[in-house]
């Protein structure tokens, strides 16, 4: 497998810097999941932040701090491994949302012939989709505003000239005309986060959204 | 207890030992460093209350997890700034921050593990540092508003008045000169 399209810069930076939510922080850990070019370049901004622990000023601890931590440190666990499955298609970071692997996901329909899935995370900037657009067919519902992550888990789309398989990151800006379409010998299964749509006080403009394209 | 009392211990491979044989006085020393640091990240806030209890939660992590800490995956400093984070992002902001496990079978290990990439803990650390130091103080500054007071990127330009663009770029000029410091690793000595 190889990963064409990785994580920007300044994704890669904010996650490592405990600064990016948690939907944008989910494509991340999704793709580092497949990818260990990425996950070199995670090690380096990590190391940063570590750097600059090392460097911080002292903030004195209370007096009997150790004394107190003394006191709560029991037996600590020995180097293990959770139990796992025997095999996934789905990275574990997304696995933890969705509660079980691909055969888990109660789809949705959405258009004519796709599907999605909603997941919930902890944070109001970001909507989280799983997408399954069938083969050969653009994806369905396809407006957004502002930034959109894809992160391709099962088959591929073509946007434009480019191709995305399977690990590979599509990072989409409201400028950036495009219209993903699954390649023809599979559905395309794909992990789709955006910002999330504005919330309208007033149900006139709520009710011409759609027709505004906001 | 403001000075530290022990400034040339090689801490990642003190965590190492802790994480195999547990014992509670070379976990005291890697406390006395790490504790009143740890502290400063988390003291956003203002209130030392706070501060002081996830300082305290913390340690106690690293305590519990330190067998499953890996020198060659990079120095203690950057472990334990990874667990603070972890339990920054949760105790300000209720949130997770979703993580790759290894043991995952859906996991895509290393095509070949580059061994000329494996560096200990420390000696990555010294990279690290000497690259830091080096940096144009503008991209230091983005860097240290970023990784420790958590601001987003956006955050950091409107307070230091630019253009996101530029704040973007400063971290990834930044961020190219400490990944080529990581990469020559040739001659260490």
């Amino acid at each position: 497998m190889t990963i064409r399209h990785h994580i920007a810069d300044d994704l890669l930076m904010s996650y490592a810097a405990g600064n990016l939510a948690e939907g944008w922080s989910l494509a991340v850990a999704t793709h580092l999941s497949l990818c260990a070019e990425c996950r070199h370049r995670l090690a380096a901004a990590e190391a940063t932040g570590g750097q600059l622990l090392e460097d911080a000023e002292f903030a004195p601890v209370a007096e009997g701090a150790w004394t107190t931590i003394r006191a709560r440190l029991g037996t600590p666990a020995e180097a293990q491994t959770p139990s796992q499955p025997q095999t996934a298609i789905l990275p574990k970071p997304l696995r933890d949302y969705i509660g079980g692997d691909l055969d888990a996901i109660r789809w949705r329909p959405i258009g004519t012939a796709g599907a999605q899935l909603r997941l919930k995370t902890g944070d109001r900037e970001t909507q989280v989709r799983l997408l399954k657009i069938p083969a050969g067919q653009p994806v369905p519902e396809h407006g957004h505003r502002g930034r959109e992550l894809t992160v391709v888990l099962t088959g591929a789309f073509n946007d434009g000239e480019t191709l995305f398989a399977r690990g590979d990151m599509e990072d989409a800006d409201e400028e950036t005309q495009h219209i993903p379409t699954a390649t023809a010998d599979a559905d395309c299964i794909c992990l789709a986060v955006t910002d999330a749509p504005l919330r309208f006080r007033s149900w006139v403009v709520r009710a011409l959204q759609p027709l505004l394209g906001i | 207890m403001n000075v530290d009392p022990r400034p040339d211990i090689d801490m990642s491979a003190l965590l190492a030992k802790i994480g195999r044989s547990h014992d509670v006085e070379d976990f005291e020393v890697l406390f006395r460093h790490f504790a009143p640091r740890v502290k400063a990240y988390m003291a956003r806030t203002g209130s030392p209350g706070p501060a002081e209890e996830l300082m305290q939660e913390t340690m106690v992590a690293v305590w519990n997890k330190s067998a499953m800490y890996d020198p060659l995956k990079g120095a203690a400093s950057t472990w334990i700034f990874a667990i603070a984070r972890n339990l920054r992002i949760d105790a300000f902001r209720r949130e997770k921050h979703p993580e790759f496990d290894e043991n995952d079978p859906a996991f895509q290990p290393e095509a070949e593990p580059a061994a000329d990439r494996r560096l200990e803990g420390e000696q990555s650390a010294r990279l690290v540092r000497a690259a830091l130091k080096d940096l144009p103080p503008d991209q230091a500054e983005v860097l240290r508003l970023a990784f420790f007071e958590d601001n987003s990127q956006s955050t950091i330009a409107a307070a230091l008045d630019l253009p996101l663009g530029t704040v973007k770029s400063r971290m990834r000029l930044a961020f190219t000169k400490l990944r080529a410091a990581l990469a020559q690793t040739g001659d260490l000595t």
